[in-house]
């Protein structure tokens, strides 16, 4: 079981000191926020992706590859990589590179995103938004796994011959994640390749993606990766601790209820409806329990801890108390709870373990450059030479 | 034995005693009695959204039916027909009214019997039902009766409104008695846009009722669109 955080580096006016954060000092502050969760031993840090104020992370890659190299052990992700408005093949490029610089700490989580204005910004119609995400996804699984790609769509122009480079890591692509809080496509998308699915599970009442999460179960098991127990299920939720439950909810409401999205709500009312818990850790520790009895046993839980306006220190603090109170308990509980067969999230190692045993990974070496730029059919120098991509015809 | 008809009525008036809710009330009533009389048993039940009223406020505002607002849209989505009552307020159906509506899916009274009904302080304001009533469920594909009501101080006086009540109760029941609705609504079912797990009664919730044999679906599959 993996336990981390996931952030959309979010940016409002603290309600009780009124002062708001400049861009660079949150990008500063969820640097400081990764490596803390780094140092007291939490498994995942994600993070979103958004265009436009104020949410700083547009560049996942970019800030990710920094946390890599502040970094030892947590395992870097995104919540979520904008399936639908990136181009598959720059995102098949830009996250097998982090990859690489990570040492394998990487995997993806995809999603279709939800901010309206951004698919025309991009080029895109929002209509098209689930055939976008699912399209796209088709080529970024082709382009890890095949060295060279001839491919065509409705929604980018047509690939022949393509090598999306580097190749990833050990030849092993970054485990991948499906995202969604209402299509039953995505779900079937992860199920069909074998993939992960995530539910955010925050803002939504309590157990209410459930039968989004036994859809993709059930299709997981139909396609034959293995029972719909050992399907790779995460969960998000929103929390925040201190020792004493009341003086949770003090310190949280004037930032829980002031901002923007929340306006007109009741605390009480979304820690009683919906996953959010804001009390002591243990009251944490029991929330997250009712998940695995609702949702059956999983493999990744994130929080949603460092928005919402709070000062950095506070988020420093809180990600203290998940790594230090509440995971260590969640850590043997849960495992205590699961049953025999259900695996852990796949991870780089296990990847490299599952495809080459002890048996030494690819590691593919260029032919020389033809002078033309084009890699033709064999573009390593262990290519395949069965395989046979078409090139453009000229004239 | 003929299966017993649920009939529920949502009543926008909030005032003690209600005349939004007399009207529903006695629609509902003459729809049981003619409905009786053709031998067709019928049950009632009032939806009064004013006690629900910040239920859903708070509903609208996070984007998700709280627990009564649940409640009350699932009770609305086992109706067999609907009486919808509402007040005009400044020339137009009550924002209660239409909060609510705006909380519930859009499949969720696809060939449902409607009466639409509507009490007001003036007869100027007698169009709103088909003004406005009217179109919200035409948006829902439900099939509003052709007699709408209104009614006005002086109506509460005149049999012609008793007349009215019995005309449209009369209209619900003959739509009642058939099977059409229901037809309707089983026959074109997937020819309609829903939402997977919704509240409606044929809504999709899990692997053994999604349908596969589409587009989309063959797309997730790594398949060409079409």
């Amino acid at each position: 079981m993996q336990f981390g955080i996931f952030s959309v580096g979010d940016i409002a006016p603290d309600p009780v000191t009124g002062r708001t954060y400049s861009e660079a000092e949150r990008i500063d502050n969820i640097v400081r926020v990764a490596k803390r969760a780094d140092e007291v031993g939490l498994d995942v840090f994600a993070l979103g992706e958004h265009h436009n104020p104020p949410f700083i992370p547009s560049s996942p890659p970019t800030l990710l590859a920094y946390v890599a190299a502040q970094t030892r052990r947590i395992v870097l992700s995104t919540s979520v990589t904008l399936m639908t408005t990136n181009d598959p093949v720059k995102i098949a490029e830009d996250y097998a590179m982090l990859q690489h610089v990570a040492k394998g700490r990487l995997d993806l989580m995809v999603g279709r995103g939800n901010t309206v204005p951004v698919y025309p910004w991009f080029g895109k119609d929002i209509r098209e938004g689930v055939a976008l995400a699912l399209e796209n996804y088709n080529l970024l699984h082709r382009l890890w796994r095949e060295d060279v790609v001839d491919w065509e769509g409705r929604f980018r122009t047509p690939l022949q011959g393509f090598t999306a480079t580097p190749r990833p890591l050990d030849d092993v692509p970054p485990f991948v994640w499906h995202g969604s809080i209402r299509s039953p496509e995505i779900a079937e998308q992860a199920a069909y390749y074998g993939n992960g699915f995530f539910a955010n599970h925050i803002l939504a009442p309590n157990f209410h993606f459930k039968r989004l999460v036994d859809l993709y179960r059930q299709r997981y098991a139909h396609y034959g990766h293995g029972t719909p127990e050992q399907a790779v299920v995460g969960l998000g939720g929103m929390s925040f601790i201190a020792p004493r439950s009341q003086d949770a909810v003090e310190r949280f409401r004037p930032y829980f209820e002031n901002y923007p999205m929340f306006r007109g709500s009741r605390l009480e009312d979304h820690m009683a409806a919906t996953p959010l818990t804001v009390g002591s850790p243990q009251q944490v520790i029991d929330k997250v329990l009712t998940f695995q009895e609702g949702f059956g046993d999983y493999q990744r839980q994130l929080f949603a801890l460092d928005g919402l306006a709070l000062p950095v220190e506070t988020a420093l603090e809180q990600v203290e108390l998940l790594g230090t109170e509440v995971v260590p308990v969640l850590r043997r509980e849960l495992e205590s709870r699961r049953a025999e067969g259900v695996p852990d999230a796949p991870t780089h190692a296990s990847l490299v373990t599952a495809k080459y045993g002890d048996g030494e990974p690819r590691r593919p070496r260029p032919n020389p450059n033809r002078g033309d730029n084009l890699s033709g059919t064999m573009p390593y120098q262990d290519s395949d030479p069965a395989v046979q991509a078409k090139f453009p015809v000229v004239g | 034995m003929t299966t017993e008809r649920k009939i529920v009525v949502i009543n926008a008036g909030v005032s003690e005693e209600s005349s939004t809710r007399r009207l529903a009330g006695r629609i509902a009533q003459q729809s049981i009695d003619t409905l009786g009389a053709a031998g067709i048993p019928a049950t009632v039940t009032m939806l009064d959204l004013g006690p629900l009223a910040t239920e859903i406020a708070r509903s609208l505002v996070s984007g998700f039916p709280t627990g009564p607002v649940s409640d009350a849209i699932a009770r609305l989505a086992d109706a067999d027909a609907v009486v919808a009552a509402t007040p005009v307020y400044k020339a137009g159906i009550s924002g209660l009214f239409k909060s609510f509506a705006d909380l519930i899916d859009n499949d969720l009274l696809i060939a449902v019997p409607v009466v639409l009904a509507a009490t007001g302080g003036t007869a100027r304001h007698a169009m709103v039902t088909d003004d406005q009533l009217r179109p919200l469920f035409a948006f829902l594909r439900a099939l509003p009766v052709p007699t709408s009501l209104y009614a006005a101080p002086e109506d509460w006086g005149s049999p012609e409104l008793g007349k009215r009540i019995a005309r449209a109760a009369g209209e619900l029941a003959a739509l009642l008695r058939t099977d059409a609705p229901r037809q309707i609504a089983d026959d074109n079912w997937g020819g309609y846009r829903h939402r997977f797990a919704g509240q409606a009664t044929r809504a999709e919730q899990g692997a053994t009722d999604v349908d596969f044999d589409t587009d989309l679906m063959r797309l997730a599959t790594g398949g060409p669109a079409s």
